[in-house]
């Protein structure tokens, strides 16, 4: 009797748990993951599909553990992942992500195909189909503009005017303005990736540790002494940025988005500034992909089409902040803080002087490492006072080790290798 | 021989045999479960500390000694130890004193003093993010008492005084409770026949409590010392709520590793040198505080 008891009990729990798992499509996302955000996904952007989506949140470092955690066990549960370039790449490396050749035949008129092509990882096969993309952005309160040096452009700022700014605002109002994300959740390590190293260097890596990148080390530390001493705590700008705290901060747009909207006639937008070799900029895109073992891959393709449509993305532009990733223009009835954040966008793609650096691709599981090459020179360098060219060698050796170690080839801006790409 | 006797004896035997192994039979499910859950998982994150791609290897303790934020971490949790945990058996000491001495209300004040004990780390890191920011409380009370002109920073890498005393003050706040909890405990337990006999030769309050009360709590004493030094060296929460990047500890260390560098291997050599560090403090103060083994429970 015990045993049928406990054995009901077992089939009931059994099923209670499985049934709907294997109604719904389980979609996880390490992007869109604060509760408007997962909100507006759910009651907005994913409706009118005809299967019903779960759609699950879940921070980088443990998407990563759980999708390696289904790998390695078997048992997946997971029909489609939303995440970024960089945080795919290492399931594309351990070849976890199913082809997706069909859909980007279907969808290549509508996604531009260098965007497209990103979506392959530096593999033959496609491993994402990208769904939004965003950039990393200036704002600034309209206040901080009086102090503007003068016949400053501020869609064409250089270094030079960006420190002169920063001194007259830090003199004007007795504590330094600008602000830059580099707390421990911040994306500090993208600036030196996308935005220095390409304006200073017109490389990544193999400028790393060169005459320029030197001289560009002298410079920020130059900016920094007018850089708010609190950025080492900042993870999203746009908290100081609303608080008052700083007037002119550097980050990406979904993280300046809450500020701008909340005031759109309180901020300007603009593109970060140009150095000696252009004007850094470094698009990001997030991608669609269905891991390999998905238990509905077509309710999951069905998801990725109804994500690529004009309609939506227009809604998703609208509703989170990110761009489409197809080719259309937004229209005039946008969010005012994100059509300010898209005029910044589009101020830097027309540039001149623009300089686009890719974001790092065939790292692997490396991509924090990498990341912290830049973290550590910027520590050493600027907040621990180490001599440039001391510091420049050693995390030098590092990123090379690290690039020999995952066989890279060199991204844009830098120019193509022939195996892992070198530090000169 | 009366073989009445001799069977009594045998029995006895009997009895005692089967004691014996009654204690360890008793400890079985526990012993298991730490098996399971606690030693297999140890012996997992040793073996990805020593090894690298499948060979034992130092590679990942190289890597954690050579890092820029090594030797800042190992002083900075060296450092907080050493002043947070005296203070706080200090201020526990004090406090239980003080609510042995009260009648009504006892309960009550007990209980609000153990309130720090039911905030999550990370939340008592935000409390006092909230009152230290920029924007927090204790610029608001300068400010209003005149005493500054504008927003001060307290919590930068440019200050890293205010940095420290700030995240000292916090790890205080939240973990003297836990400490004064088991010292209260202790101080139950002595006996008050012996103060009213030291009383009555003429021992002053000082005397007493140095002669009679310390030594009678001693066991309570290692405990708290124990359980608050391991704390201690595993600081995380409140240390990242408040200072970020700008104060590493060897746990906050041991996650950035694991979460933003996404390298297990070396996350797992600091894990596994925090546990030798809370091993040899805990070897020290059972060596250090000897224990009368009548008095342990």
């Amino acid at each position: 009797m015990k045993t049928f008891i406990s054995a009901a009990m077992l089939t009931t729990t059994i099923m209670a748990f499985t049934s709907p798992v294997l109604a719904d499509t389980i979609f996880l996302s390490t992007q869109l993951r604060p509760i408007e955000e997962a909100t507006a996904v759910r009651e907005q952007i994913l409706q009118g599909l005809e299967g019903k989506v779960d759609y699950v949140v879940e921070e980088p470092p443990q998407f990563a553990v759980r999708m390696e955690a289904e790998r390695q066990a078997g048992t997946h549960t997971i029909s489609l992942v939303g995440a970024l370039h960089g945080e795919l790449s290492p399931l594309a490396d351990k070849e976890s992500l199913e082809p997706l050749d069909e859909l980007a035949t279907k969808l290549a008129g509508r996604i531009p195909q260098s965007l497209l092509d990103l979506g392959k990882l530096g593999k033959q096969t496609q491993q994402y189909i990208p769904w939004m993309q965003a950039t990393y952005v200036m704002a600034a309160h309209k206040d901080a503009l009086q102090y503007l040096p003068e016949g400053a452009d501020i869609n064409a700022l250089t270094y030079d005017q960006l420190i002169a700014w920063g001194k007259t605002m830090a003199e004007k109002t007795g504590q330094p303005q600008i602000g830059f994300p580099a707390g421990p959740k911040g994306l500090m390590a993208r600036y030196f990736e996308g935005y220095f190293y390409p304006s200073f260097t017109g490389g990544v890596v193999r400028t790393f540790k060169n005459p320029d990148a030197a001289a560009g080390w002298e410079k920020f530390k130059e900016l920094w002494a007018v850089v708010s001493p609190n950025s080492t705590n900042y993870d999203f700008m746009q908290e100081p940025l609303a608080a008052g705290e700083v007037m002119v901060a550097w980050d990406h747009v979904a993280r300046l988005k809450n500020a701008i909207s909340a005031a759109p006639d309180n901020y300007v937008a603009f593109p970060a500034p140009a150095g000696p070799k252009g004007r850094g900029y470094m698009p990001v895109v997030a991608g669609l992909a269905i891991p390999k073992g998905a238990p509905d891959r077509a309710g999951a393709e069905q998801v990725i089409e109804h994500l690529s449509t004009q309609d939506t993305q227009l809604l998703t532009a609208s509703l989170v902040g990110f761009f489409p990733t197809l080719d259309v223009t937004l229209p005039p009835d946008l969010d005012e803080g994100v059509a300010l954040l898209a005029g910044a966008v589009n101020a830097i793609q027309t540039s001149k002087d623009a300089v686009i650096s890719l974001l790092p691709i065939g790292l692997g599981d490396k991509g924090g490492e990498f990341n912290k090459v830049y973290m550590d020179a910027f520590q050493r360098i600027v907040l621990r006072g180490e001599p440039v060219a001391d510091v420049l060698e050693a995390q030098g050796k590092v990123l090379g080790q690290l690039m020999a170690d995952t066989t890279a080839p060199c991204w844009a801006p830098d120019a193509a290798s022939e195996g892992a790409c070198p530090v000169e | 021989m009366w073989p009445g006797i001799r069977s009594f004896r045998q029995r006895r035997y009997q009895m005692t045999s089967n004691r014996s192994w009654t204690p360890y039979l008793l400890i079985l499910p526990s012993v298991a479960f730490l098996a399971l859950l606690f030693v297999a998982p140890l012996v997992q994150t040793i073996w990805l500390a020593l090894s690298e791609n499948g060979a034992p290897s130092l590679a990942n303790m190289r890597t954690m000694v050579n890092d820029l934020n090594f030797v800042p971490s190992l002083r900075n949790t060296f450092l907080l130890a050493l002043a947070v945990v005296p203070v706080q058996v200090a201020i526990a000491l004090a406090m239980g004193t003080l609510v042995a001495k009260i009648g009504a209300g006892r309960e009550t004040i007990l209980w609000i003093w153990t309130i720090p004990l039911g905030i999550s780390d990370l939340a008592a890191g935000m409390v006092w993010l909230a009152i230290l920011q920029n924007t927090g409380y204790l610029n608001s009370l300068l400010f209003g008492l005149g005493l500054i002109e504008r927003q001060t920073a307290w919590l930068t890498y440019q200050t890293p005084v205010a940095l420290f005393v700030g995240i000292a003050v916090a790890e205080i706040w939240r973990g003297t409770a836990i400490v004064m909890v088991i010292i209260v405990a202790g101080l139950n337990q002595v006996p008050r026949e012996y103060r009213e006999a030291a009383e009555i030769f003429g021992a002053g309050p000082w005397t007493r409590f140095w002669r009679i009360t310390l030594p009678l709590i001693r066991p309570a004493l290692q405990s708290a010392l124990i359980l608050r030094t391991v704390l201690a060296f595993e600081v995380f929460a409140v240390v990242y709520a408040l200072g970020g990047r700008n104060f590493p500890v060897l746990v906050g260390e041991a996650y950035t590793w694991q979460n933003q560098n996404q390298n297990y291997g070396v996350a797992g050599a600091y894990a596994v040198l925090i546990m030798v560090i809370s091993l040899a403090a805990t070897v020290v103060y059972l060596k250090a505080i000897k224990v009368d083994p009548e008095r342990l429970p």
